[in-house]
């Protein structure tokens, strides 16, 4: 399990090594970048002493994304099932205290939402989103929100709690595609003071369900970074070296990496300890194309219209669209607390004319459930 | 030069390609046309089979352009038969590219995999083109299987990287009684050229032709490669010496 690999990996000693590097370990990692790169080229590529690299990198870049993915981005769309959720994530809208209203998409519900996403974009990756509330919305109800969304997606990913083998297969068996979950932060010392309670304070269960997607055969897994919490160059160091890990351990599955950033609050909500800039961010992804060129990088309507625009040619490799991030904001309850505020929020349709304005073509349908086994002995 | 024959069907081109990675459909459809390309390979999890409107069939539907709708996001032989089946029924084509690569990283192919589900479509009927690694053992059991011809790579997809199993690649031609296509990380015309020379009976280029600046000239370029190679071979190559010949210090004896 990769807890017992994390015990061996010192966030202090990441921090001073990443602190440490110079402009000739950035050089050597940049000219190696052609092969895989170790961890330890990733940390030169993210450190400061990378800063002065930016246009290099993003010319590496732009070849490996081109050469694996060509020039292409693919679209998904998140719907939020419900934002009901036992945790206390002291970041998240969500949180278990916080006196919003709570619900928990009907099937009729999840249904309206479905035709309305389809209204906006012809949409066939769809990404299924939930709280953590295993009581009320737990595995049976999150397979038969599988099940509802089939006939009309062609390929389902969830983001839900972290899960038991068994039942990460149970709905692989059903017809999911991928996991995404968000570690939210590698710093297991810190890691209860963002997350105090609630199924999400158990750091182990949470690093290790990553092992469990793996065993269960899911065809792909996301990882995440919440940007803001931690240093962040250690925090990614440190999903670097699970990726790794993962890569090296389920080798039959497909990984894509997230570092949403958070945003000063304006409202005396949670304020992040760590303000990523442009820069940052770039040099972030960049660092992560050369250090993984078969790597799905997503980037989702958190960030702007400007920036994404701006960082279509960069690696990224998939992107999300028309976005909302309540339960029921397409069709049902529009007026919703939302999980984040987005940034972006052109139509799908102008999403895709402006991504075709930069010379790519938008893929909707990359995958097709004839492909997967496990649903097929389902219909059979 | 002579035509290349598979399964009983002529091909004048020996230049086969692929759909995927173009900056858009319209690009894809004329780099293609340029490239003068009889059979085109389409990967079903992008399009939309069954759907006479899908936008990327629409544009590669021109006469003499045979579809070769391939298997790639398969793990095993049982969801390759599975899509196969489908994608005769929805395409109205028994010919089928088998891509079963368990690793996504690599996409490297699963060779026993690729045996069993070729050895099952071929009794039912199927033009099996198997993706493989150079591997010629692999390549003879294939034959005997069924396949309608060998697809092995030269390098790793998307790579770019030439013949980087040429040795391979040249026991695999030797030893074939099937055409054998060299399929998989060809970057340059030089390197198409190169398999043709080497007596491989086609090409098949995706990422060269959909990544270069100018897909359509890059289509061109290995168009004339592809030809210029097979011509070469034809003619037959002239052996490389080996260094100057002016004396026989070991057979002057004869003399």
């Amino acid at each position: 399990m990769f807890s017992d690999e994390l015990e061996n990996i010192s966030w202090e000693e990441t921090t001073k090594t990443i602190n440490a590097k110079t402009s000739g370990d950035v050089e050597r990692a940049i000219q190696k970048s052609k092969d895989q790169l170790t961890v330890d080229d990733f940390m030169a590529l993210i450190s400061p002493a990378a800063e002065p690299y930016l246009e290099q990198m993003a010319e590496l870049s732009r070849d490996y994304t081109q050469m694996r993915f060509g020039k292409t981005i693919s679209m998904y769309v998140p719907l939020y099932l419900t934002n009901s959720c036992m945790n206390s994530c002291v970041y998240c809208g969500f949180q278990h205290s916080n006196p919003i209203k709570r619900i928990i998409l009907t099937d009729d519900e999840i249904m309206n939402e479905l035709k309305a996403i389809k209204k906006i974009g012809p949409f066939q990756n769809l990404l299924l989103v939930t709280g953590e509330n295993p009581r009320d919305a737990g595995v049976e109800y999150i397979k038969n929100a599988i099940w509802i969304s089939k006939p009309l997606f062609n390929n389902l990913s969830i983001e839900v709690m972290p899960l038991a083998t068994d039942e990460y297969a149970q709905l692989t068996q059903a017809g999911l595609y991928g996991v995404v979950c968000f570690q939210e932060t590698y710093n297991k010392a810190r890691y209860n003071v963002y997350h105090p309670r609630g199924m999400k304070s158990k750091f182990d269960w949470r690093v290790n369900g990553f092992d469990r997607m793996g065993q269960a055969g899911v065809h792909k897994v996301g990882m995440g970074v919440l940007i803001g919490l931690e240093n962040w160059r250690t925090d990614v160091s440190m999903m670097a070296y699970h990726l790794r890990y993962m890569q090296k351990n389920y080798w039959k599955t497909k990984y894509s990496v997230n570092f949403p950033r958070m945003r000063p609050s304006e409202n005396g909500h949670f304020q992040p300890n760590v303000i990523m800039t442009d820069k940052e961010y770039v040099q972030l992804m960049l660092a992560f194309r050369l250090f993984d060129h078969d790597v799905d990088i997503s980037v989702s309507t958190r960030e702007n219209k400007e920036f994404r625009n701006n960082i279509l040619q960069l690696g990224v490799t998939s992107m999300s669209a028309g976005s909302k991030t309540d339960p029921g904001g397409y069709a049902t309850y529009p007026e919703a607390l939302e999980q984040f505020a987005v940034s972006d929020e052109r139509t799908p349709q102008v999403v895709e004319n402006d991504i075709r304005k930069s010379g790519y073509e938008v893929v909707w349908k990359d995958w097709d459930e004839c492909l997967q086994d496990d649903f097929k002995t389902q219909i059979a | 030069m002579k035509p290349l024959i598979i399964a009983g069907k002529e091909f004048s081109s020996r230049l086969f390609t692929g759909t995927g990675k173009f900056s858009s459909n319209r690009t894809m459809g004329e780099a293609i046309l340029a490239s003068g390309s009889e059979l085109v390979t389409v990967a079903l999890k992008r399009v939309n089979i069954g759907d006479n409107a899908d936008d990327m069939l629409m544009h590669i539907q021109y006469p003499g352009i045979n579809l070769l709708p391939n298997t790639s996001g398969v793990r095993n032989a049982k969801e390759a038969i599975f899509a196969a089946q489908l994608a005769r029924e929805a395409l109205g084509t028994n010919w089928i590219k088998l891509e079963i690569h368990p690793d996504p990283k690599y996409l490297l192919a699963d060779g026993e995999e690729t045996l069993a589900a070729t050895r099952a479509l071929a009794k039912e009927g199927f033009i099996v083109l198997p993706y493989i690694q150079a591997d010629p053992v692999l390549c003879k059991k294939l034959e005997d299987a069924g396949a309608a011809a060998v697809m092995p790579l030269g390098s790793p997809i998307g790579s770019n990287q030439g013949l980087q199993t040429r040795e391979f690649l040249r026991i695999i031609i030797e030893q074939s009684n099937v055409p054998v296509v060299v399929d998989a990380g060809l970057g340059a015309p030089s390197h198409a050229s190169e398999a043709m020379e080497m007596g491989a009976d086609a090409v098949l280029i995706n990422t060269a032709i959909a990544v270069a600046n100018d897909p359509i000239r890059m289509a061109i370029a290995f168009k004339m490669a592809v030809e210029a190679g097979r011509m070469a071979f034809e003619a037959k190559l002239g052996i490389k010496s080996m260094g100057a010949h002016a004396s026989s210090p070991l057979t002057s004896f004869l003399s």
